[in-house]
Formats: structure tokens, sequence, C-alpha cells
């Protein structure tokens, strides 16, 4: 977008995409998968201490169907994969994933029979956070890093999955 | 039978079913009896009735994977009086090659999903429970996860969305 003109008459050059991605951008309806002690960081990075909400991302989604960013805060084992995939499914196009923390990047120290070793096995991610937990900056890196994603029109995860190794 | 510190418990338990108690101890207080698992559904029954016993609170019922000795398993039992305040530990030695006991959930109801538990984790057969299907692991695992045996790095395929 260039802004154009003076005064009064002050105007705006754009696309009908970027306008789109601009709104997108500062409106990020998160759904957060709390499962562990991450969790707790995001109730700290969405409390007013840290305060998300400065970057247009505080209208927590109880509802999948609402949402854009599926948060996935917390170990995932195979019973609860399932539903994880199944909540990941109901969401709208576009979204996008972050995996927050150790667990939900790659089993963190559940190196057994039960834990899924991150969630990437059964869904595209956007974004990882490093961590255990990660704290509140971490989850408003990851905000930001999506947004960068959304203003640029980077491809999402979702377009080079599954992942060929 | 040399430990002084014995409990009434062990004691009646001894007189009462003899040679099926194979060896007791009350080491540390933690009142411990070994027995046959031939008569385990008769000793607990005794065990939650007895007036003087009264266990009635099946705390704990867990498995034990002795691999290399024989015979391999054993089975746990927790119980707790609410009554008389006192605790006991009944242990039962099981085969490899046949690794089954009679359930108890008809002495205490609660030790239902206990006894899934130790199916699900150690592949033991509780003889008429009523619901003996997998508690934690998802139905299409293959194997039983806390045996020693086990490897730790097997991955199994993950499911899908349950339908």
């Amino acid at each position: 977008m260039t802004r154009q003109g003076g005064g009064s008459g002050e105007y705006v050059l754009s696309t009908l995409e970027a306008m789109v991605a601009w709104g997108r951008k500062y409106s990020i309806y998160p759904f957060t998968f709390a499962t562990a002690c991450c969790g707790i960081e995001v109730m700290g990075a969405f409390g007013t201490h840290y305060d998300l909400a400065r970057f247009g991302a505080e209208v927590v989604r109880f509802s999948p169907r609402q949402a854009d960013m599926l948060l996935v805060a917390g170990t995932i084992n195979y019973r609860m994969a399932p539903v994880l995939k199944r909540i990941h499914e109901q969401m709208l196009e576009p979204k996008w994933v972050v995996a927050m923390g150790a667990c939900a990047a790659s089993g963190g120290f559940y190196n057994n029979y039960s834990v899924l070793q991150g969630i990437d096995k059964i869904m595209p991610v956007d974004v990882y956070i490093p961590g255990c937990p990660p704290n509140p900056e971490g989850i408003i890196d990851a905000v930001v890093a999506i947004q960068k994603i959304i203003e640029t029109g980077a491809p999402r995860a979702a377009e080079r999955w599954p992942i060929k190794i | 039978m040399t430990d002084e510190r014995k409990s009434v418990a062990l004691a009646k338990l001894a007189a009462a079913f003899g040679d099926d108690v194979v060896s007791t101890h009350g080491d540390f207080g933690d009142d411990t009896a070994l027995v046959r698992r031939e008569r385990i559904v008769e000793i607990c029954t005794f065990l939650r009735d007895d007036p003087d016993l009264r266990f009635d609170l099946a705390m704990d019922l867990t498995g034990v994977d002795y691999l290399g000795e024989t015979p391999r398993f054993e089975v746990v039992y927790h119980l707790y009086s609410l009554e008389k305040r006192h605790r006991v530990r009944i242990k039962v030695r099981l085969p490899e090659e046949d690794l089954s006991i009679d359930s108890v959930v008809p002495v205490w109801a609660g030790m239902n999903w206990y006894e899934r538990e130790a199916f699900d984790m150690y592949g033991i057969v509780f003889r008429g429970h009523p619901d003996l299907r997998r508690i934690l692991m998802y139905d299409e695992f293959e194997g039983h996860p806390l045996r020693k045996d086990y490897p730790k790095a097997k991955r199994q395929p993950t499911i899908g969305p349950a339908e």
C-alpha cells in the first residue's frame, strides 16, 4: 500500500488482496488447544500484562469454526491426536497453526509409546515456538510471524504438507 | 511367619487359607501377603467381610513385570479399611504362558478400571471381568506398553479422527 497526496486530499493506492490481507492481519481469531503447562503461558499472553490484544489477536474463539489460528499448547498423545485433527479440519480456510512448546513441536522429552512426536505428523504447522514452556513473548512473536505470512502472501504450511524427508 | 510385628490381618489370612498363603511379612509396617491365584476371589471376599478386617476400600490394583524371573508377572492389590483404619497388600504371581486371574470386580466394583488398566498395560486377563477393554491406549494399539520387553522407541501408526 502506498500513501499519496497530502493535507485533506490524502488517499491510498492498493490492491484488493493487500487490503484483505491488512484486515486479516489485525484480526486473527485464535483457538487455543491447551493440554499442558503451555496453556498457563497462553493465559499470561492474553492477560493484561502482555496483552495480545495489542496485536489484534485477542478475540479467543471457543468454536474452531470461527477461528483463524489454532494455537496448540501442550503435549498431544495418540488418544488426543484424532480430536485435534478433527478440530483442525473444522476450521475454515484460511487457517494457520502454531505449535507451541517442545511437546507440540516434537514430543518434547516424552519420547515414549503414548505421545505424538510433534503435531506436524498430523497437520501442517506454520510457526513453531521453542521452549518448555515458552514465555508469553514467544506467543507474541508467533502472532507477529503469522502477521508477516499474511501480509507478504508467503505460502502457508498447508501448501507444503505433508513434509517429505 | 517369624516377624512379630505382623498384623491381625495377616494372621487371620494365614489361619484361614493355610497353604494358599505362600508367604507374609510386615516389614516397615507394610503388611504384605503373597497368595496363590486360584483362591484370590475367596481371599478378597474374606478380607472384605471378616468383622475384624473389613477391607472395604479397594485403593489400587496394578501389574508388575519381573522380566527374567519365573513366574514373570505379578498382580498387586492395595486394600484399606475405612472402619479399622488399616491396610494390607496382596500379591499374586502369574506365569507368562497362562497370564490370567479371576476378576475381583464382584468383590469391589471399584476394581473395574484398575483391572482394565492392568490388562491394557501388561496384557493380564481378568476372568469374569464385565468389560475387559483397553482403558488408556486406543483399541488399534498393538502390544502392552508397560511390559519390560516393549521397545521404548516403537511407534505405531497414528489413528485418524474417529468416525
